[in-house]
This record gives C-alpha cells, structure tokens and sequence, in this order.
C-alpha cells in the first residue's frame, strides 16, 4: 500500500482520511473467502472422497462422479446454442416433466391460496370442513396414483392430477391459518376508514397470511418434484423419470446416475429459485421482524 | 365449543359421503371410476377381514417404522456430534442443504438394482429420505441454543457433555421431534411409491394389483382409505406425544409470540 504515489492514491479514496478505505476492500474479500471457505471445504472434500473412493471400488453400480457429470452435460446439455445448449433429447426429457411440474404446482398453488383465503375467513365452514382436510392431507400421494391413471388414463392430466392432489394440502391449511389469525386491528381499522372489501383482501389479509402462504407453497414445490418423478415413473411414457425407468431396464448404471444427478440439480435449482423469490416478496416481513426484536 | 365443533367435522364428513354417492349414481362420473361412497366404505370394512390385504399393511408399516427408527438413529447422533462442534456445523448444514432437494424417489430405480432384495430397497429409501429433515432439524437447533444458559453453566464448572445433555439436548428436542414427525411421513409417501414402482409386497403393490384384474377401484379407493386413516392416525399420535412431552416448550413459545 505505502509504494503507491499519493496522487494515484487521490484518484481512488478522493478525500478520504488517511488512506483507510483502500485496505477496506482487501479485508473485506478476505473475510468473505474465510467465510465461503468455512462453508465450502466439508462439500468440496466430499466430493473429492466420492470421486476417490469410487475409483478404488471400480463397481460398476458406483461409477466415479468423473464418469457422471460429462455424461450429464453429453445426454443434455451439448446442444446447439440456438437451442441454450440443450440437446433433441432434453427438450424431448425436459418438456413434459417441467409443464407437469408447473402446471400441477401452479394450479395447487392458486386453488390452494383462493379456496384458502376463502375458509379462512369463516370460521363455521372450516369447522364443517376440517377432518375433510385433514384426511385429505393424511392420505399419502401415491396412493392415488392408480386411481388417477384409471380416470385419466397416462396422460397429461394424469400427471398433473397426481401432484395437484398431493401439493394443494400444504398450501391450502398454511393459507388458512394466516388468513385467521390476521390482526383484528388492522382489519377493523381498514373498515373503519372504509376500505373495501376487495382492497382489504389485497392489502390486509394477503400480506398478513404471506409469511405462512409462502412455507406452504416451499413444502409444496419439493413434494411436487417428488411426485413429478414417481408419476412418470410408474406412468413412464415421458419425461426424465421415463430415462430413469430406460435406464434400470437396460440396466446403463452411468446413464441411471446422470439421471439422479439432473434431478438433484433441479431440486436445487428451484429451491435456490424459490428462496430468492421469497425474500423478495417478504422483504418488508423480516423487516419488520427485525424492527420488532 | 368443542361438541359443536365435532358435530359441524360430523355433518361436513357425511356431506362428502353423501355427494360422492349421488354423483356416482348419477352417473355423472363413469361408476367403475368413482364407485359409490357406499360400495368404497363397505369394501373398506371387507378388508378388514381380509388376510392379504392386512398382510400387505403390516409389511408397509414394518418397513416405514424400520426405516424410521434406523434414520433416527443415525440423525439425532450425527446432528448432535457435528452441531455441537462450531466449525463442523456450519459446514454441514451447506453439505444438507445441498443433499437435502435431490428427490427420494429419484434414487428408486438405482435401489432396485443394487438391492435384491424388496424389502432392502424399501428400507433403504425411506432412510435416506428420513435422515435429512431430522438431520437438519437438529443441525439448526444446536444453533440456536440459547448461549447464555450453555456458558451459565459452564462457568458453574459443569463440563462439556455435562452441559451438552442438561442444556443442548433440552431445548433442541422439539425441534427434533419436529423433525421427526415430517420425516414420518415422508417415509410413508416414499414407502407406497417404492411398493408401487418396484413391487414386492406392500399396500403400495395391493393398490396397484387391484387395477389390473380388470380395474376395481372399489378396493383401490378402500385401501387408499385406510392408508389415509393410517397417515392421520400416525401424525395425530406424533402431535399429541409433542405436545404432551414438550408442554413446557410450548407454553414458552406461546408466551413469547
């Protein structure tokens, strides 16, 4: 630091005191790469443990993960770059199984949050409905998946039956109970200075329920993927558990992997997704939390 | 209060039964689809006496606590070995978070292979799929241990295990419990989907059987019945034992909120 000439010193800090701020940035990088590394190294040393120690079995159902991610990037992602990289056999594995996914979630979603807000807000039907829910939601998924492939036969609307049926529960009882337990003040006030209905929806009993509405919505995406991959592939006409299930019969180990390993990088990608989006939307939440405490 | 309440569950249960029937006989649903509510509740007495049906039950649920019982014995020590050191925990919770989105049922068709035996496959699946919400339950709640009370302690020269089993383990319980009962019903979705895909016994292998002499989902809708029974049975006896073991926690959080 002291080699460098005060003017070029001048050009960076401008009229800062004492050439304080320059080294700012330095240590700040470094407690940012202790910090990154503190979390990092268990992950990273598991990684190279995998890769180790599949090598040393050398068996065939546990191939190197060396062997497994360019066979990842070989089945779907050496495509044309008009194509974002994607290759003939992502789109045809990735079309199905995302419109599924999205359509059931999104469809659970809304029917879920409406119909949530809904019973909320009145106390006698949500009684007169209660076991119902709670039946509803006891029922594992699956288990309806024979049912759904004979009223819908194997086809899209099987698929999405299936994770609508299963992820609604987890979003319809979170929105009940935020809606029910927002604060009467807030309410009574929104009325008192004539807010209508509608606008007290919005701006009242939405935001209160928001914090709950979102765990559920987070609950209810992962068991959507969950039951993306079970549905198709018990149904296995389409989509990635349909590679899953080619994969087993013709007993291709690497290609099995690669699958498991795509999956996973979805997982995570809508979980990385999800989180972003949530601390957007409720912001102003652990703000006031923080405000609060 | 309360009566009134059962009454209102009572009527809004016997609603649904009774419109289930109508639109069945009405013909508004093709009847071999959606057999009359009816016909779904006699079937599901029937099974009752049925010795395959309550064969494949008991082979589900033997499994799932099997499953469940051995991803609690390897969670709560790990969690608490690897929360309990500072250095370690931060490190593992990222390793978790980064396992914990990878789908169960995704590793299915690989359990298949590697595994002969169907039962291996079932409890291996619901291991791997229990461990992580317990795993995570705890690595979170050993963070969260108040410190206070844990250097209290200390400083009143109790020593580390010491303070590990009189503060750590206390207040990280319902936490863990928590965890518990989520994974319990994982374990259930993961257990049917497995019996369902792979076969081999089960109530998941019963449900998918019943299809295909013909398609009888009487006896589909019946057992899915009583495996929404068991799910509720399961997770209202996980509640209770919460509440009942944890009372003080619960009070203390009621109180603080």
């Amino acid at each position: 630091m002291s080699i460098r000439t005060p003017s070029a010193d001048r050009t960076v800090t401008g009229a800062a005191p004492g050439g304080t701020r320059p080294r700012r940035p330095v240590g700040r990088t470094r407690r940012f790469g202790t910090w990154a590394l503190s979390r990092i190294w268990l992950i990273a040393g598991l990684g190279v443990l995998w890769q180790l120690s599949a090598r040393a079995a050398d068996n065939p159902y546990f191939p190197p993960p060396s062997e497994i991610f360019p066979l990842v990037r070989d089945l779907w992602f050496s495509g044309p770059a008009g194509h974002l990289f994607l290759t003939e056999k992502a789109i045809d594995d990735f079309t199905p199984s995302l419109a599924h996914i999205f359509a059931g979630w999104i469809g659970a979603s809304l029917a879920g949050i409406v119909v949530g807000v809904a019973l909320g807000r009145s106390r006698t039907a949500t009684e007169f409905l209660d076991p119902l829910l709670q039946f509803g939601r006891a029922i594992p998924p699956p288990t309806l998946i024979p049912f759904f492939i004979i009223v819908f036969h194997i086809a899209d609307s099987m698929y999405i039956a299936v994770i609508i049926f299963g992820v609604i529960w987890p979003v319809l009882l979170n929105t009940i109970d935020g809606a029910r337990t927002v604060d009467s003040v807030q309410l009574d006030t929104a009325k008192v200075f004539g807010v209508s209905g509608w606008l007290r929806l919005w701006q009242v009993i939405l935001p209160a329920a928001a914090p709950k509405i979102f765990a559920g919505l987070r609950v209810s995406l992962s068991l959507a993927l969950i039951l993306m991959v079970i549905s198709e592939l018990v149904g296995s006409t389409a989509g990635i558990g349909d590679h899953l299930v080619n994969a087993q019969r013709g007993f291709q180990l690497p290609e099995m992997w690669a699958g498991i390993v795509l999956l996973g990088i979805l997982g995570l990608l809508f979980n990385g997704a999800f989180v972003l989006v949530e601390r957007r939307v409720l912001a102003w939440h652990r703000g006031a939390l923080r405000h609060e405490g | 209060m309360t009566q009134a309440r059962a009454v209102r569950g009572a009527i809004g249960v016997a609603g649904a039964i009774a419109i289930i029937e109508l639109v069945s006989r009405a013909g508004l649903i093709d009847e071999t689809a959606l057999p009359p509510a009816s016909t779904v509740l006699t079937r599901a007495v029937g099974q009752l006496g049925d010795a395959d049906f309550l064969k494949s039950v008991g082979s589900t649920l033997q499994a799932w606590a099997g499953g469940l019982l051995l991803a609690i014995a390897i969670a709560v020590p790990l969690g608490l070995a690897l929360g309990s050191i500072r250095w370690l925990g931060t490190a593992s919770r990222v390793v978790v978070e980064f396992l914990r989105p990878i789908p169960s049922v995704a590793l299915i068709p690989l359990a298949i292979v590697v595994f002969a035996s169907t039962t291996n496959v079932k409890i291996s699946l619901i291991v791997y799929a229990a461990t992580w919400p317990i795993l995570i339950n705890t690595l979170y709640a050993l963070r969260d241990v108040d410190p206070l009370a844990k250097d209290t302690l200390r400083s009143f020269g109790f020593g580390r295990l010491s303070v590990l089993w009189r503060v750590t383990v206390p207040s990280a319980a319902p936490f863990v419990t928590t965890g518990v009962r989520i994974s319990a019903s994982i374990g259930l979705v993961v257990v049917i989907s497995a019996e369902l895909f792979a076969g081999g016994g089960g109530l998941g292998t019963y449900l998918s059987e019943t299809q295909s002499g013909g398609g009888r989902t009487d006896l589909l809708l019946a057992g899915a019945l009583w495996a929404g029974l068991i799910g509720l049975v399961i997770n209202t006896a996980l509640v209770w034992a919460e509440r009942k073991a944890f009372r003080w926690h619960a009070e203390r959080t009621e109180a603080t909120t």
